[in-house]
């Protein structure tokens, strides 16, 4: 898939001169970038570099201190979650989040209601559709959690509900999609089966995903954003990132250092 | 968007297993009053489905949107003082209306008071929300002794059931009568509140209240969700209200107050709020230990009071919670294996706690009984509270009771696991 910007497009997500302090400390310093429609975007940086942060930013549970955000040329300044997840922009968290007590098919047949028009309705019964049931039983079925169904969410494994929290994401139809280090505390193989995950769930939508680990986004990142200090310092097709030699001066070489 | 299904026990739809229990209920609600027919019976009966219908109504802001109320005796208070203010006017000729259909308009007030503090008490669930409930509760309490007009100061409003229009020759004199109107009250409430929680609205309650974020991301506002639960919350308290003016034909500041407020906080946990039908246990159960019980002790609240307290320290899934521990149980067929540890359990642990309360009971009378009256009577026994040798039998037969307990609860333990063990089902 191309992922460059087409001429004339509107970006899916385009950042202006993006800052934010926490009183005096400046985390986010100055950021510009534009993902296109269709891209698979990764940003990824040292501990401490400001990703959360910046995907908080984007999503809005931050305010910035200066700079703006656009969701398909449309400002986000101010919008709630609810509303910027209207305008079609879903994302993940870091830590798990997803409905404990609720059952798995519970937790993921709730994130459908909206995008299928129920809104606030007390005059349908969620049982009755099967649209919603099949929905969902198909968002099931693409994460692997079919027979998990009918448990309690909180009682499945630590990579079992990063994978629901992945179905959550996606379930509402949104075409910008943003994963917050969906492999943290993974081992490899069930990083190598997330990252698979993410490749099928995301085709032909936008994805922004935030990673600690360059090699988990290698082959599936159609641009890469490094960022060190607030700042992006490269931004790039993969194996371009990885040949840049500031990258890896101010975040493989540190990384390689960390483990020698 | 309402496309019908076809294999419904998978879709949770209207099928046999779904209507069974509505059906089971109505058909007992109809046949209690030939089992018990005293008319102290039926004012029990009363009462505990005027208090079912408060407390599930509750359990729609506690158990279903995480909202914890310090003050939902308001919405069923205002609703009943308005339902006596229409019954007045009713007795004075203005208004044409059958008493049957006075609840709704109870529902209808208590849903407006709802939707002027939900608008701003349900913002943050949490601390902030009791908080507002608390004060808002305090306040319409207060005002029951200042607009006096409308709430008669401290003796309340009364009125007159019996002026309305009569349905098919009913008048509503007699207590069966109210009694069929409260039953057929409930069921509709039940099972409509029981319907709302299957609502897309009824299940993101659900969701607001397990992680309020995440579902702000799904597009919904966790504000307007609990909003709509808790104009809910005040219709159905409304209803409940409106029976209660039917029934006792008397609203006080007691309706309204931190008490009773407290005390549906109480019914509907100790029934327990994971389950839809927690809050009627915990009805039935409170209403007869209030009715039956307060006949016996004077002590009854303090009973009340540890049973609440023990049930948050142990069963914090309430009786609901501790009834569906046995599901599994059940369903794999060796619940049979629990039934004699449990007697040999819980029959001495019985025993051992009615001698306590019977040594509690001693020591009452002891301090409040009038001077040179040594005599009482016990569970059916005569005994003079002021001789050693009952005091020495209960102590013998608690610490008996509690021993036997003790020594056979492994027994109970080793019963629950193999009667539990799942085999594997991965």
């Amino acid at each position: 898939m191309t992922a460059m910007m087409q001429g004339g497009a509107v970006a899916a997500l385009e950042m202006q001169g993006l800052r934010k302090s926490f009183g005096r400390t400046e985390i986010i310093r100055g950021i510009d970038l534009s993902i296109a429609k269709g891209e698979r975007h990764a940003v990824i940086g040292p501990n401490g570099a400001g990703k959360s942060t910046l995907f908080n930013l984007i999503t809005a549970r931050f305010a910035p201190t200066a700079g703006r955000v656009a969701l398909h040329g449309q400002d986000l300044a101010g919008m709630s979650p609810f509303q910027i997840n209207r305008l079609g922009l879903s994302r993940s968290f870091q830590i798990t989040n997803i409905f404990p007590k609720m059952t798995v098919f519970e937790n993921v047949r709730c994130s459908l209601l909206w995008s299928m028009g129920y809104r606030y309705s007390f005059w349908h019964m969620v049982g009755n559709s099967r649209a919603l049931t099949e929905g969902a039983e198909a968002i099931l079925e693409q994460i692997n959690l079919t027979a998990r169904r009918d448990l309690p969410a909180g009682v499945l494994s630590y990579a079992e509900q990063r994978a629901l929290e992945i179905g959550i994401t996606i379930a509402g139809g949104a075409d910008v999609i943003m994963l917050d280090e969906p492999t943290a505390g993974m081992s490899h193989s069930e990083t190598d089966y997330i990252v698979d995950l993410i490749g099928k769930v995301t085709q032909d939508k936008t994805l922004v995903m935030v990673e600690h680990d360059m090699g988990v986004v290698f082959g599936l990142a159609d641009r890469i954003s490094v960022l060190v200090y607030g700042e992006i310092i490269a931004t790039g097709r993969p194996d371009e990132v990885r040949g840049n030699p500031k990258v890896q001066e101010a975040y493989l070489g540190a990384a390689l250092e960390a483990e020698h | 968007m309402t496309d019908q299904t076809q294999n419904a026990p998978r879709f949770g739809g209207m099928n046999t297993a779904a209507v069974a229990p509505w059906v089971i209920a109505a058909a007992f609600l109809l046949v209690m009053p030939f089992i018990f027919t005293s008319n102290s019976a039926i004012t029990i009966m009363n009462q505990m489905s005027i208090t079912i219908i408060f407390a599930l109504s509750y359990n729609m802001l506690l158990g279903q949107g995480g909202m914890l109320s310090f003050g939902h005796a308001v919405y069923m208070g205002v609703g009943g003082f308005f339902c006596v203010h229409i019954m007045n006017m009713v007795e004075d000729g203005g208004l044409p209306l059958p008493l049957p259909l006075l609840p709704l308009f109870g529902g209808l007030f208590g849903l407006g008071l709802a939707t002027i503090v939900g608008a701003f008490s349900t913002r943050k669930a949490g601390t902030v929300f009791a908080m507002i409930s608390l004060g808002v509760g305090e306040l319409i309490a207060a005002c029951s002794v200042i607009v006096v007009a409308f709430f008669g100061g401290e003796e309340g409003v009364s009125g007159d059931r019996t002026y309305g229009l009569p349905v098919f020759g009913v008048e509503f004199l007699q207590q069966i009568e109210v009694y069929y109107l409260i039953a057929f009250w409930l069921m509709l409430s039940a099972l409509l509140m029981y319907l709302f929680s299957r609502t897309p609205v009824g299940r993101m309650a659900n969701a607001v209240r397990d992680n309020p974020e995440r579902a702000e991301f799904l597009g919904y506002s966790a504000r307007w969700v609990r909003f709509y639960s808790f104009c809910a919350a005040g219709f159905f308290a409304g209803i409940a209200g409106g029976l209660f003016a039917i029934n006792y034909e008397i609203l006080t500041e007691e309706n309204l107050n931190l008490t009773q407020s407290g005390a549906i906080l109480l019914i509907t946990f100790l029934g327990g709020i994971g389950f839809f039908f927690g809050p009627i246990l915990g009805a039935i159960v409170f209403t007869l230990l209030q009715t039956v019980l307060s006949l016996q002790t004077e002590l009854w609240q303090l009973y009340l009071g540890a049973l609440f307290v023990a049930t948050v320290m142990y069963f914090p899934g309430g009786l609901a919670g501790l009834l569906m521990m046995h599901a599994p149980a059940l369903r794999s067929g060796r619940a049979g294996r629990l039934v004699l540890p449990y007697i040999k359990t819980l029959g001495p642990a019985l025993i051992g706690v009615l001698a306590l309360a019977g040594l509690i009971e001693m020591t009452f009378h002891l301090r409040h009984a009038s001077l040179g009256d040594h005599h009482m009577t016990l569970f059916w026994v005569d005994l003079d509270s002021h001789s050693l040798v009952p005091w020495l039998v209960f102590a013998a037969i608690m610490a008996a009771g509690f021993a036997v307990m003790r020594r056979n609860l492994p027994e109970l333990l080793s019963a629950w696991h193999s009667a539990n063990a799942t085999g594997d089902r991965s």
